[in-house]
Protein backbone atom coordinates (compact mmCIF):
# COMPACT_ATOMS: atom_id res chain seq x y z
CA UNK A 1 0.00 0.00 0.00
CA UNK A 2 1.17 3.50 -0.61
CA UNK A 3 2.19 5.74 2.40
CA UNK A 4 -0.24 8.04 3.84
CA UNK A 5 0.81 11.39 3.55
CA UNK A 6 0.73 13.63 6.55
CA UNK A 7 0.01 17.45 7.01
CA UNK A 8 2.33 19.85 8.65
CA UNK A 9 -0.36 19.64 11.17
CA UNK A 10 -0.45 15.89 11.82
CA UNK A 11 1.66 15.90 14.77
CA UNK A 12 0.16 18.53 16.47
CA UNK A 13 -3.16 16.36 16.91
CA UNK A 14 -2.19 13.16 16.24
CA UNK A 15 -2.66 11.95 20.20
CA UNK A 16 -6.02 13.89 20.32
CA UNK A 17 -7.61 12.40 17.68
CA UNK A 18 -9.18 9.41 15.57
CA UNK A 19 -7.20 9.01 12.25
CA UNK A 20 -8.55 7.73 9.47
CA UNK A 21 -7.11 7.60 5.66
CA UNK A 22 -8.47 9.95 3.21
CA UNK A 23 -8.15 10.45 -0.35
CA UNK A 24 -4.44 9.87 0.19
CA UNK A 25 -4.05 11.19 3.51
CA UNK A 26 -3.69 10.36 7.05
CA UNK A 27 -6.58 12.66 8.53
CA UNK A 28 -8.34 13.04 11.80
CA UNK A 29 -11.61 12.04 11.10
CA UNK A 30 -13.03 13.35 14.96
CA UNK A 31 -11.45 14.57 18.25
CA UNK A 32 -14.45 14.47 20.67
CA UNK A 33 -17.03 12.90 18.75
CA UNK A 34 -18.86 14.01 15.37
CA UNK A 35 -22.18 14.95 16.80
CA UNK A 36 -20.22 17.68 19.32
CA UNK A 37 -17.83 18.79 17.17
CA UNK A 38 -20.97 19.41 14.51
CA UNK A 39 -23.24 21.32 16.75
CA UNK A 40 -19.79 23.44 18.10
CA UNK A 41 -19.67 24.79 14.40
CA UNK A 42 -23.45 25.41 14.17
CA UNK A 43 -23.63 27.10 17.57
CA UNK A 44 -20.35 28.45 18.58
CA UNK A 45 -17.18 27.56 16.20
CA UNK A 46 -15.07 24.58 15.20
CA UNK A 47 -11.59 24.35 13.70
CA UNK A 48 -10.45 22.67 11.14
CA UNK A 49 -7.17 21.20 9.42
CA UNK A 50 -7.53 21.06 5.59
CA UNK A 51 -3.90 21.16 4.78
CA UNK A 52 -4.60 17.90 2.55
CA UNK A 53 -6.46 20.66 0.23
CA UNK A 54 -3.98 21.45 -3.32
CA UNK A 55 -2.95 24.75 -4.42
CA UNK A 56 -1.59 25.72 -7.64
CA UNK A 57 -0.54 29.05 -8.66
CA UNK A 58 -1.15 30.37 -12.36
CA UNK A 59 0.52 33.61 -13.43
CA UNK A 60 1.19 35.56 -16.01
CA UNK A 61 0.42 37.16 -19.36
CA UNK A 62 -2.38 34.88 -20.17
CA UNK A 63 -3.18 33.54 -16.85
CA UNK A 64 -6.74 34.58 -17.41
CA UNK A 65 -7.11 33.17 -20.50
CA UNK A 66 -5.90 29.58 -19.00
CA UNK A 67 -8.42 29.70 -16.41
CA UNK A 68 -11.46 30.58 -18.70
CA UNK A 69 -10.56 27.68 -20.70
CA UNK A 70 -10.13 25.32 -17.72
CA UNK A 71 -13.22 26.44 -15.46
CA UNK A 72 -17.23 26.60 -15.97
CA UNK A 73 -17.96 30.03 -14.14
CA UNK A 74 -16.81 33.21 -15.12
CA UNK A 75 -13.27 34.08 -14.24
CA UNK A 76 -12.93 37.86 -16.24
CA UNK A 77 -15.65 38.82 -13.46
CA UNK A 78 -13.20 37.82 -10.39
CA UNK A 79 -11.63 41.42 -8.96
CA UNK A 80 -8.00 41.00 -7.12
CA UNK A 81 -9.19 40.24 -3.35
CA UNK A 82 -12.15 38.10 -4.44
CA UNK A 83 -12.56 34.22 -4.71
CA UNK A 84 -14.95 32.20 -7.01
CA UNK A 85 -16.53 28.84 -6.56
CA UNK A 86 -16.12 27.28 -10.08
CA UNK A 87 -15.64 23.81 -11.39
CA UNK A 88 -13.45 21.89 -14.34
CA UNK A 89 -15.19 19.48 -16.76
CA UNK A 90 -14.38 17.41 -19.10
CA UNK A 91 -15.29 17.59 -22.90
CA UNK A 92 -18.67 15.56 -22.05
CA UNK A 93 -19.48 17.74 -19.13
CA UNK A 94 -18.33 15.40 -16.82
CA UNK A 95 -16.60 16.85 -13.52
CA UNK A 96 -12.78 16.75 -13.20
CA UNK A 97 -12.86 18.64 -9.22
CA UNK A 98 -14.58 21.79 -7.84
CA UNK A 99 -12.65 23.87 -6.39
CA UNK A 100 -11.76 27.87 -5.28
CA UNK A 101 -10.13 30.53 -7.79
CA UNK A 102 -8.56 33.47 -5.55
CA UNK A 103 -6.98 36.28 -7.87
CA UNK A 104 -4.18 37.37 -6.27
CA UNK A 105 -2.63 39.93 -8.82
CA UNK A 106 -3.64 41.19 -11.59
CA UNK A 107 -2.59 38.37 -13.49
CA UNK A 108 -2.06 35.82 -10.53
CA UNK A 109 -4.50 33.31 -9.49
CA UNK A 110 -5.01 30.50 -6.95
CA UNK A 111 -6.48 27.54 -7.46
CA UNK A 112 -7.59 25.00 -4.27
CA UNK A 113 -8.51 21.83 -5.40
CA UNK A 114 -9.11 18.48 -3.51
CA UNK A 115 -6.54 16.55 -2.15
CA UNK A 116 -7.92 13.36 -3.79
CA UNK A 117 -7.67 15.00 -6.92
CA UNK A 118 -4.30 16.66 -7.04
CA UNK A 119 -2.41 14.44 -9.40
CA UNK A 120 -5.02 14.34 -11.59
CA UNK A 121 -5.81 18.21 -11.53
CA UNK A 122 -2.31 18.99 -11.68
CA UNK A 123 -2.04 16.44 -15.13
CA UNK A 124 -4.98 17.93 -16.17
CA UNK A 125 -4.03 22.06 -16.03
CA UNK A 126 -0.47 21.24 -17.37
CA UNK A 127 -1.92 19.29 -20.39
CA UNK A 128 -3.97 22.35 -21.37
CA UNK A 129 -1.76 25.03 -20.80
CA UNK A 130 -0.47 27.10 -23.52
CA UNK A 131 0.65 30.58 -23.94
CA UNK A 132 2.93 32.95 -21.33
CA UNK A 133 1.40 31.26 -18.39
CA UNK A 134 3.28 30.02 -15.73
CA UNK A 135 1.38 26.82 -13.69
CA UNK A 136 3.08 26.23 -9.97
CA UNK A 137 1.93 23.17 -7.67
CA UNK A 138 2.59 24.73 -3.95
CA UNK A 139 0.06 22.20 -2.20
CA UNK A 140 3.42 21.04 0.16
CA UNK A 141 4.32 24.76 0.91
CA UNK A 142 0.80 25.79 1.47
CA UNK A 143 -1.15 24.72 4.88
CA UNK A 144 -4.75 25.49 4.92
CA UNK A 145 -6.74 25.44 8.47
CA UNK A 146 -10.19 26.61 8.43
CA UNK A 147 -12.82 28.18 11.28
CA UNK A 148 -15.97 28.10 10.73
CA UNK A 149 -19.24 28.89 12.76
CA UNK A 150 -20.91 32.00 13.76
CA UNK A 151 -17.92 33.28 16.48
CA UNK A 152 -15.33 32.91 13.71
CA UNK A 153 -15.39 36.04 13.51
CA UNK A 154 -15.14 37.45 17.15
CA UNK A 155 -12.09 34.93 17.78
CA UNK A 156 -10.33 35.62 14.40
CA UNK A 157 -10.14 39.49 15.37
CA UNK A 158 -8.78 39.51 18.33
CA UNK A 159 -5.62 38.41 16.56
CA UNK A 160 -5.62 41.06 13.89
CA UNK A 161 -6.04 44.73 13.56
CA UNK A 162 -7.60 44.00 9.83
CA UNK A 163 -11.85 44.96 10.56
CA UNK A 164 -12.69 41.26 9.53
CA UNK A 165 -16.59 42.56 9.35
CA UNK A 166 -16.35 44.93 6.34
CA UNK A 167 -15.35 41.07 5.03
CA UNK A 168 -17.44 39.76 2.51
CA UNK A 169 -18.04 36.29 1.57
CA UNK A 170 -15.65 35.03 -1.08
CA UNK A 171 -13.47 37.94 -0.19
CA UNK A 172 -9.88 37.65 0.97
CA UNK A 173 -7.30 40.23 2.74
CA UNK A 174 -4.15 38.76 1.29
CA UNK A 175 -0.48 39.15 4.21
CA UNK A 176 -2.39 39.52 7.05
CA UNK A 177 0.10 39.14 10.71
CA UNK A 178 -1.03 36.98 12.77
CA UNK A 179 1.35 35.23 15.42
CA UNK A 180 3.92 36.59 13.39
CA UNK A 181 3.33 34.63 10.35
CA UNK A 182 1.48 36.57 6.56
CA UNK A 183 -2.01 34.25 5.81
CA UNK A 184 -4.15 34.57 3.44
CA UNK A 185 -7.94 35.02 5.19
CA UNK A 186 -10.64 34.06 2.83
CA UNK A 187 -14.13 34.28 4.22
CA UNK A 188 -15.41 31.07 2.27
CA UNK A 189 -15.85 27.61 3.83
CA UNK A 190 -17.49 24.10 3.63
CA UNK A 191 -20.18 23.80 6.38
CA UNK A 192 -23.33 25.95 5.53
CA UNK A 193 -22.01 28.58 8.30
CA UNK A 194 -19.86 31.89 8.85
CA UNK A 195 -16.19 31.46 8.35
CA UNK A 196 -12.68 32.04 7.09
CA UNK A 197 -10.27 29.91 5.61
CA UNK A 198 -6.27 30.72 6.05
CA UNK A 199 -3.54 29.99 3.99
CA UNK A 200 0.12 30.62 4.70
CA UNK A 201 3.44 28.63 4.92
CA UNK A 202 2.84 25.18 6.55
CA UNK A 203 6.27 25.21 8.37
CA UNK A 204 3.85 27.45 10.95
CA UNK A 205 1.07 25.39 10.66
CA UNK A 206 1.32 23.67 14.84
CA UNK A 207 1.63 27.07 15.77
CA UNK A 208 -1.02 29.00 14.06
CA UNK A 209 -3.04 26.11 14.70
CA UNK A 210 -2.26 26.14 18.52
CA UNK A 211 -2.82 30.39 18.41
CA UNK A 212 -6.05 29.65 17.37
CA UNK A 213 -7.01 27.08 20.03
CA UNK A 214 -6.05 28.77 22.74
CA UNK A 215 -7.55 32.06 21.39
CA UNK A 216 -11.14 30.53 20.98
CA UNK A 217 -11.41 28.25 23.88
CA UNK A 218 -13.15 30.91 26.18
CA UNK A 219 -15.87 30.62 22.92
CA UNK A 220 -15.99 26.68 23.52
CA UNK A 221 -13.87 26.52 20.13
CA UNK A 222 -13.16 22.92 19.21
CA UNK A 223 -10.65 21.20 17.00
CA UNK A 224 -13.21 19.09 14.16
CA UNK A 225 -12.06 16.65 12.51
CA UNK A 226 -13.55 15.59 8.42
CA UNK A 227 -16.22 13.50 10.14
CA UNK A 228 -17.85 16.68 11.43
CA UNK A 229 -16.59 18.58 7.83
CA UNK A 230 -18.60 16.02 6.48
CA UNK A 231 -22.07 16.02 8.05
CA UNK A 232 -22.21 20.44 8.12
CA UNK A 233 -21.55 20.38 4.62
CA UNK A 234 -23.83 17.92 3.54
CA UNK A 235 -26.90 19.70 5.44
CA UNK A 236 -25.94 22.33 3.47
CA UNK A 237 -26.10 20.54 0.40
CA UNK A 238 -22.09 21.15 -0.69
CA UNK A 239 -21.22 18.70 -3.10
CA UNK A 240 -18.25 16.27 -1.86
CA UNK A 241 -16.05 15.16 -5.46
CA UNK A 242 -16.46 11.36 -5.44
CA UNK A 243 -20.30 11.61 -4.01
CA UNK A 244 -21.75 14.30 -5.79
CA UNK A 245 -19.42 15.34 -8.40
CA UNK A 246 -17.11 13.17 -10.40
CA UNK A 247 -16.35 12.41 -13.96
CA UNK A 248 -19.68 10.91 -14.87
CA UNK A 249 -21.87 13.57 -13.07
CA UNK A 250 -22.26 17.22 -14.23
CA UNK A 251 -22.05 19.80 -12.05
CA UNK A 252 -25.57 20.64 -13.82
CA UNK A 253 -26.79 17.41 -12.35
CA UNK A 254 -25.19 18.34 -8.94
CA UNK A 255 -27.23 21.53 -8.49
CA UNK A 256 -23.99 23.91 -9.32
CA UNK A 257 -25.95 25.43 -12.09
CA UNK A 258 -25.06 28.89 -10.95
CA UNK A 259 -21.14 27.97 -11.76
CA UNK A 260 -21.53 27.23 -15.32
CA UNK A 261 -21.96 30.08 -17.27
CA UNK A 262 -22.20 29.02 -20.88
CA UNK A 263 -22.22 32.57 -22.73
CA UNK A 264 -18.68 33.53 -21.54
CA UNK A 265 -17.04 32.24 -24.61
CA UNK A 266 -15.58 28.96 -25.11
CA UNK A 267 -14.16 26.30 -22.35
CA UNK A 268 -13.57 22.68 -21.91
CA UNK A 269 -17.16 21.21 -21.55
CA UNK A 270 -18.82 24.48 -22.42
CA UNK A 271 -20.91 22.15 -25.48
CA UNK A 272 -22.14 19.72 -23.24
CA UNK A 273 -22.83 22.09 -20.65
CA UNK A 274 -24.57 24.22 -22.68
CA UNK A 275 -27.31 21.57 -23.88
CA UNK A 276 -27.76 19.81 -20.64
CA UNK A 277 -28.61 23.58 -19.31
CA UNK A 278 -31.14 23.81 -22.47
CA UNK A 279 -32.12 20.58 -22.45
CA UNK A 280 -32.30 19.52 -18.79
CA UNK A 281 -29.84 17.13 -17.25
CA UNK A 282 -30.89 13.69 -17.29
CA UNK A 283 -30.61 13.22 -13.42
CA UNK A 284 -31.02 15.57 -10.59
CA UNK A 285 -29.68 15.83 -7.13
CA UNK A 286 -32.76 16.01 -4.51
CA UNK A 287 -33.13 16.00 -1.15
CA UNK A 288 -34.80 12.26 0.63
CA UNK A 289 -36.20 12.22 4.60
CA UNK A 290 -36.95 8.29 5.26
CA UNK A 291 -40.24 7.48 6.00
CA UNK A 292 -39.53 4.08 7.25
CA UNK A 293 -36.58 3.19 10.10
CA UNK A 294 -33.06 3.46 8.45
CA UNK A 295 -30.29 5.69 7.23
CA UNK A 296 -29.76 6.31 3.38
CA UNK A 297 -25.87 5.86 2.75
CA UNK A 298 -23.43 6.12 -0.33
CA UNK A 299 -24.67 4.00 -3.33
CA UNK A 300 -27.71 2.59 -1.44
CA UNK A 301 -30.26 2.09 -4.64
CA UNK A 302 -33.38 4.13 -5.06
CA UNK A 303 -36.81 3.21 -6.73
CA UNK A 304 -39.73 4.33 -7.78
CA UNK A 305 -42.51 1.87 -8.70
CA UNK A 306 -40.61 -1.34 -9.20
CA UNK A 307 -37.53 0.76 -11.21
CA UNK A 308 -34.20 1.81 -10.53
CA UNK A 309 -34.53 5.44 -11.42
CA UNK A 310 -30.59 6.51 -9.31
CA UNK A 311 -28.87 6.31 -5.66
CA UNK A 312 -27.75 7.89 -2.60
CA UNK A 313 -24.78 9.88 -3.47
CA UNK A 314 -24.49 10.94 1.03
CA UNK A 315 -27.01 9.84 3.83
CA UNK A 316 -26.47 10.52 7.28
CA UNK A 317 -29.09 10.87 10.40
CA UNK A 318 -28.28 14.88 10.21
CA UNK A 319 -26.76 15.80 13.62
CA UNK A 320 -29.34 19.48 13.29
CA UNK A 321 -32.51 17.98 12.66
CA UNK A 322 -32.22 14.34 13.82
CA UNK A 323 -33.53 13.12 11.36
CA UNK A 324 -32.40 10.28 8.14
CA UNK A 325 -31.91 11.84 5.40
CA UNK A 326 -29.95 11.72 2.48
CA UNK A 327 -28.87 13.59 -1.00
CA UNK A 328 -29.71 11.06 -4.07
CA UNK A 329 -29.12 11.77 -7.79
CA UNK A 330 -32.47 10.48 -9.36
CA UNK A 331 -33.67 10.62 -12.75
CA UNK A 332 -34.90 13.73 -13.43
CA UNK A 333 -38.84 13.18 -14.11
CA UNK A 334 -38.61 11.41 -10.80
CA UNK A 335 -37.26 14.39 -9.04
CA UNK A 336 -41.16 15.46 -8.24
CA UNK A 337 -41.09 17.21 -4.58
CA UNK A 338 -43.30 15.20 -1.93
CA UNK A 339 -43.17 12.11 -3.92
CA UNK A 340 -42.63 8.59 -2.39
CA UNK A 341 -39.75 6.60 -3.35
CA UNK A 342 -37.72 3.55 -1.99
CA UNK A 343 -34.36 2.92 -0.97
CA UNK A 344 -32.74 -0.47 -0.62
CA UNK A 345 -31.36 -0.75 2.83
CA UNK A 346 -29.36 -4.26 3.07
CA UNK A 347 -31.44 -5.92 0.45
CA UNK A 348 -34.75 -4.34 1.85
CA UNK A 349 -36.46 -1.32 0.48
CA UNK A 350 -37.86 1.00 2.87
CA UNK A 351 -40.00 4.24 1.93
CA UNK A 352 -38.76 7.98 2.19
CA UNK A 353 -40.06 11.15 0.33
CA UNK A 354 -38.56 13.75 -1.97
CA UNK A 355 -37.64 16.77 0.05
CA UNK A 356 -35.98 20.14 -0.04
CA UNK A 357 -32.48 20.79 0.43
CA UNK A 358 -30.22 22.16 1.45
CA UNK A 359 -31.58 20.70 4.60
CA UNK A 360 -29.73 23.32 6.57
CA UNK A 361 -29.29 27.09 5.96
CA UNK A 362 -28.26 29.94 8.50
CA UNK A 363 -30.06 32.45 9.52
CA UNK A 364 -28.59 35.74 7.95
CA UNK B 1 -10.28 -0.41 28.73
CA UNK B 2 -13.67 -1.85 30.51
CA UNK B 3 -13.62 -5.41 29.87
CA UNK B 4 -16.01 -6.67 32.54
CA UNK B 5 -14.46 -9.88 33.67
CA UNK B 6 -17.94 -11.90 34.39
CA UNK B 7 -18.48 -11.66 31.13
CA UNK B 8 -17.12 -13.43 26.86
CA UNK B 9 -16.52 -12.34 24.06
CA UNK B 10 -15.99 -12.25 19.87
CA UNK B 11 -13.52 -11.48 17.94
CA UNK B 12 -16.72 -9.66 16.18
CA UNK B 13 -16.64 -7.21 19.71
CA UNK B 14 -20.10 -8.82 20.78
CA UNK B 15 -20.14 -9.56 24.36
CA UNK B 16 -22.12 -12.14 25.77
CA UNK B 17 -23.32 -12.51 29.54
CA UNK B 18 -24.67 -15.62 31.07
CA UNK B 19 -28.68 -15.06 32.11
CA UNK B 20 -29.56 -18.58 33.56
CA UNK B 21 -28.92 -22.23 32.83
CA UNK B 22 -29.45 -21.91 28.77
CA UNK B 23 -29.89 -18.28 28.19
CA UNK B 24 -27.82 -15.53 27.45
CA UNK B 25 -27.73 -11.19 26.90
CA UNK B 26 -25.58 -10.33 24.28
CA UNK B 27 -24.28 -6.73 23.29
CA UNK B 28 -21.24 -4.65 21.50
CA UNK B 29 -17.95 -4.06 23.52
CA UNK B 30 -16.53 -0.67 25.13
CA UNK B 31 -14.18 -0.85 22.92
CA UNK B 32 -16.07 -1.46 19.80
CA UNK B 33 -18.92 1.44 20.64
CA UNK B 34 -15.72 4.02 21.42
CA UNK B 35 -14.39 3.10 17.30
CA UNK B 36 -17.77 3.21 16.06
CA UNK B 37 -18.33 6.82 17.65
CA UNK B 38 -21.50 8.27 18.03
CA UNK B 39 -24.26 5.43 17.62
CA UNK B 40 -27.59 6.69 15.87
CA UNK B 41 -29.04 3.60 14.60
CA UNK B 42 -29.62 0.27 15.79
CA UNK B 43 -31.31 -2.33 13.61
CA UNK B 44 -32.27 -6.18 15.61
CA UNK B 45 -33.93 -9.06 14.53
CA UNK B 46 -37.54 -10.05 16.56
CA UNK B 47 -38.41 -12.43 18.76
CA UNK B 48 -38.44 -15.80 17.67
CA UNK B 49 -36.06 -15.12 14.79
CA UNK B 50 -33.06 -17.98 14.92
CA UNK B 51 -29.33 -16.85 14.81
CA UNK B 52 -26.61 -18.31 13.47
CA UNK B 53 -23.06 -18.38 15.03
CA UNK B 54 -20.57 -15.79 13.15
CA UNK B 55 -23.72 -14.59 10.71
CA UNK B 56 -25.20 -11.38 11.04
CA UNK B 57 -28.07 -10.50 13.35
CA UNK B 58 -28.74 -6.79 13.09
CA UNK B 59 -26.50 -3.10 12.18
CA UNK B 60 -25.33 -0.16 14.37
CA UNK B 61 -24.18 2.98 12.40
CA UNK B 62 -22.52 5.70 14.02
CA UNK B 63 -22.71 9.10 11.89
CA UNK B 64 -20.33 7.54 9.64
CA UNK B 65 -20.65 4.07 9.04
CA UNK B 66 -22.68 0.93 9.02
CA UNK B 67 -21.58 -1.62 10.78
CA UNK B 68 -22.86 -5.63 11.00
CA UNK B 69 -23.51 -7.34 14.34
CA UNK B 70 -22.40 -10.94 14.67
CA UNK B 71 -24.46 -13.66 16.74
CA UNK B 72 -21.87 -15.12 19.09
CA UNK B 73 -23.97 -18.48 19.34
CA UNK B 74 -26.80 -20.12 17.54
CA UNK B 75 -29.89 -19.63 19.25
CA UNK B 76 -33.47 -18.08 18.86
CA UNK B 77 -34.28 -14.55 20.35
CA UNK B 78 -36.36 -13.81 23.07
CA UNK B 79 -35.81 -11.01 23.82
CA UNK B 80 -35.11 -7.44 22.25
CA UNK B 81 -33.92 -4.23 23.72
CA UNK B 82 -36.78 -1.90 21.81
CA UNK B 83 -35.31 1.12 23.61
CA UNK B 84 -32.21 1.35 21.59
CA UNK B 85 -34.70 2.21 18.98
CA UNK B 86 -35.68 6.08 20.78
CA UNK B 87 -32.32 6.14 22.43
CA UNK B 88 -29.23 4.30 20.27
CA UNK B 89 -27.24 6.34 22.32
CA UNK B 90 -27.45 3.99 25.65
CA UNK B 91 -24.82 1.53 22.93
CA UNK B 92 -22.36 4.46 23.48
CA UNK B 93 -22.98 5.36 27.26
CA UNK B 94 -23.51 2.13 28.78
CA UNK B 95 -22.58 -0.39 26.28
CA UNK B 96 -22.71 -3.15 29.12
CA UNK B 97 -25.76 -1.98 30.43
CA UNK B 98 -28.49 -0.01 29.00
CA UNK B 99 -26.81 -0.69 25.80
CA UNK B 100 -27.65 -4.71 25.54
CA UNK B 101 -29.13 -5.68 22.24
CA UNK B 102 -30.73 -9.35 22.30
CA UNK B 103 -31.48 -12.35 24.92
CA UNK B 104 -30.91 -15.80 23.17
CA UNK B 105 -31.65 -19.22 23.86
CA UNK B 106 -28.99 -21.15 23.56
CA UNK B 107 -29.11 -24.65 21.17
CA UNK B 108 -26.04 -25.72 22.92
CA UNK B 109 -24.53 -24.43 25.50
CA UNK B 110 -21.92 -26.19 25.35
CA UNK B 111 -20.82 -23.48 22.83
CA UNK B 112 -19.93 -21.05 25.20
CA UNK B 113 -17.09 -22.43 26.15
CA UNK B 114 -15.82 -21.40 22.74
CA UNK B 115 -16.14 -17.70 23.52
CA UNK B 116 -13.40 -15.74 24.27
CA UNK B 117 -12.35 -14.64 28.44
CA UNK B 118 -11.46 -11.04 28.55
CA UNK B 119 -7.96 -11.07 28.15
CA UNK B 120 -7.61 -13.14 24.69
CA UNK B 121 -10.29 -10.49 23.67
CA UNK B 122 -8.07 -7.73 24.77
CA UNK B 123 -4.97 -9.52 23.02
CA UNK B 124 -7.53 -9.75 19.94
CA UNK B 125 -7.72 -5.79 19.76
CA UNK B 126 -4.22 -5.17 20.18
Amino acid sequence: MEQLKRTALFDAYKDQAKLVPFGGWEMPVQFSSIKEEHEAVRTRAGLFDVSHMGEVEVSGPDALALVQKLTTNDASKIAIGQAQYTLMCYPDGGTVDDLLVYRTGEQKYLLVINAGNIDKDVDWIQQHTTGDVTVTHISDQVAQIAIQGPLAETILQRLTEEDLSSLRPFTFLNDVMIGGVPILISRSGYTGEDGFELYFESKQAPAIWNLLLETGKEDGLLPCGLGARDTLRFEAKLPLYGQELSATISPIEAGMGFAVKVDKGDYIGRDALALQKEQGAPRKLVGLEMIDRGIPRTHYPVYQGGELIGEVTTGTQSPTLKLNIGLALIKSEFAVLGEEVEVEIRGKRVRAKIVKAPFYKRAK
Amino acid sequence: MNLPKELRYTEEHEWVKTESDNKVRVGITDFAQSELGDIVFVELPEVGDKIEAGQPFGSVESVKTVSELYAPVNGTIVEVNGSLEESPENVNDDSYGDGWMIVVELDDAAQLSELLSDEQYKQSIQ
